[in-house]
């Protein structure tokens, strides 16, 4: 019988999460944290980028990619603390601060997203 | 340096002490490459920021034009512009060794032969590059 | 090129101090002397009382594992004309409790590896008229390099999660364990599973990646524990999704 806990399960939402982040994630701050704002590209109207958020596959990928990012910094911050600092008396508050911060994140993200629609 | 503990043994003239030393806190600056591990993970903190920022966005689009202009205006200042610059330096090394560390976890096969690692790791390479492309094209178009 | 190398050796005499001290001594330095010649001059001819664990000296018995200016080493394949002009720090494996001067404990290794049963387990033995199991050259592919382990323990002083986290189960026992489970005359991956599954088992690692680099054998066992996650990982979400016994 194997001893039941969520390790498995985090680090398939770290992995799933480091993947998103990876293929998306410096393209999109490339467009919108430094194209757009710089004037390299034309940003896009507000009408574009509204219409372009609102399509539901968009917003999918959207959710999937704030919420397992958000995943796989939990797990890795969580991890760099208690190996890199060594900080294990306060392992379970760490662990339910970054987690827990996660589930927010996530839950925010999926409402804005709704809104969105 | 060193820091001997005892856990319980019982030493005697014919068990003399063992020495256990303590790892530094500070283990991570003691080699290079422990050193790049420990920057590897904390790519994970962009990570987490630009999260946040695509909620902040996404948040200025629920608002309206007027809060998608001015946060706009907003990731414009210099010092938006530094954080972003430097975040994206980390994003892409966070990206570049998650699939480099990917072949080793994902262990693929045709039938019964073993698809080499460098071949998985250029398939990551090959879907970065396309999905980058793809992204681009939706917000050019727009 | 210099014919003569300073050691630098860290000395451990329970007896007599309760911290390791230095002496150093120049020996020798031919070009195809090792670090482990070096200490078999020392001791042979300067030192008696210094204390070390040597056997083939070739790189296949695992035992001369010692930390060579930090980094761990088998010292019989570390040649002394890679550090000349020296000196050379040799000290004992990095992670284990030291014994004497150079000789460190590996038991909690030898215990680990009893747990994760680095032998073929059957459901049901065959009878020997049924022949021998069969294996294509991929199939033994699939395992070859983790079977290479000498069992020298380079590795688990270069993995800085061991040196924290001294439950963890560590690199080889696991890449053992994965050299069983690969095979394909093996059925014990379920038995195995258990062990490696626990908080401390594979689950402590955070692929630093060390391990494999330090490897005198080529095993790569960072690989194998990062297969093995995903592994345990998709069974841990199947016997979530279908119970045991579904």
């Amino acid at each position: 019988m194997i001893k039941r806990h969520p390790e498995p399960l985090l680090w398939m939402l770290f992995s799933a999460g480091g993947m998103l982040s990876g293929m998306l994630m410096p393209v999109l701050l490339l467009m919108f944290g430094i194209a757009f704002p710089l004037g390299w590209v034309a940003a896009p109207s507000y009408e574009a980028i509204a219409g372009l958020m609102g399509n539901p596959l968009t917003r999918l990928v959207m959710f999937s990619l704030c919420a397992l990012s958000l995943f796989h910094w939990a797990h890795r911050f969580r991890h760099t603390l208690y190996d890199g600092l060594q900080i294990k008396h306060l392992n379970e508050v760490i662990a339910v601060v970054s987690y827990g911060a996660a589930v927010v994140g996530s839950g925010l993200a999926a409402y804005l997203l709704w809104q969105l629609g | 340096m060193s820091h001997p503990v005892n856990h319980g043994h019982v030493y005697t003239d014919y068990h003399p002490r063992w020495l256990r030393r303590r790892v530094s806190t500070y283990w991570w600056l003691e080699k290079p490459a422990y050193f790049a591990f420990i920057l590897r993970e904390l790519t994970c903190l962009p990570v987490a920021w630009f999260a946040i920022y695509l909620l902040l966005l996404i948040k200025a689009l629920v608002d309206g034009p007027a809060a998608y202009a001015q946060f706009m205006a907003w990731s414009a200042s210099p010092w938006m512009i530094l954080v972003n610059v430097v975040s994206f330096v980390l994003l892409v090394f966070h990206a570049i060794t998650f699939f480099v560390a990917a072949p080793q976890a994902l262990v693929v096969h045709l039938g019964r032969t073993k698809v080499p690692g460098q071949l998985v790791l250029l398939g990551h390479y090959a879907a970065w590059i396309a999905a980058s492309a793809a992204v681009v094209w939706l917000l050019v178009r727009a | 090129m210099a014919d003569r190398i300073k050691l630098q050796v860290a000395r451990y005499r329970p007896e007599q101090e309760s911290e390791v001290t230095y002496d150093e001594f120049e020996v020798p330095c031919p070009k195809d002397w090792v670090v482990l010649d070096g200490l078999n001059h020392v001791k042979d001819r300067m030192d008696g009382t210094l204390a070390y664990r040597w056997s083939c000296r070739m790189g296949i018995c695992g035992s001369c594992g010692m930390m060579v200016n930090g980094e761990p080493k088998l010292t019989c394949a570390t040649f002394l004309s890679e550090y000349a002009p020296g000196p050379i720090r040799v000290e004992p494996l990095r992670n284990f409790p030291v014994i004497r001067d150079l000789i460190v404990d590996i038991g909690d290794f030898m215990r680990k590896l009893v747990t994760v049963k680095p032998w073929i387990v059957r459901d049901e033995e065959r009878p020997l008229s049924a022949g021998e199991y069969r294996q294509t050259p991929q199939e033994m592919d699939e395992y070859k390099p983790y079977s290479m382990c000498i069992n020298c323990m380079l590795c688990y002083s270069a993995c800085p999660i061991y040196g924290l986290d001294p439950k963890f189960l560590g690199p080889a026992a696991i890449a053992l364990a994965q050299r069983y489970n690969l095979d394909n005359r093996d059925q014990g991956s379920g038995e195995r599973m258990e062990v490696l599954s626990e908080h401390e088992g594979i689950w402590g690692c955070t692929f630093v990646g060390e391990c494999t680099k330090v490897c005198p054998k080529h095993v790569d066992p960072a690989g194998s524990i990062q297969r093995y996650k995903l592994t345990a990982a998709l069974e841990s979400m199947k016997s979530f999704f279908v119970p045991r016994g579904a």
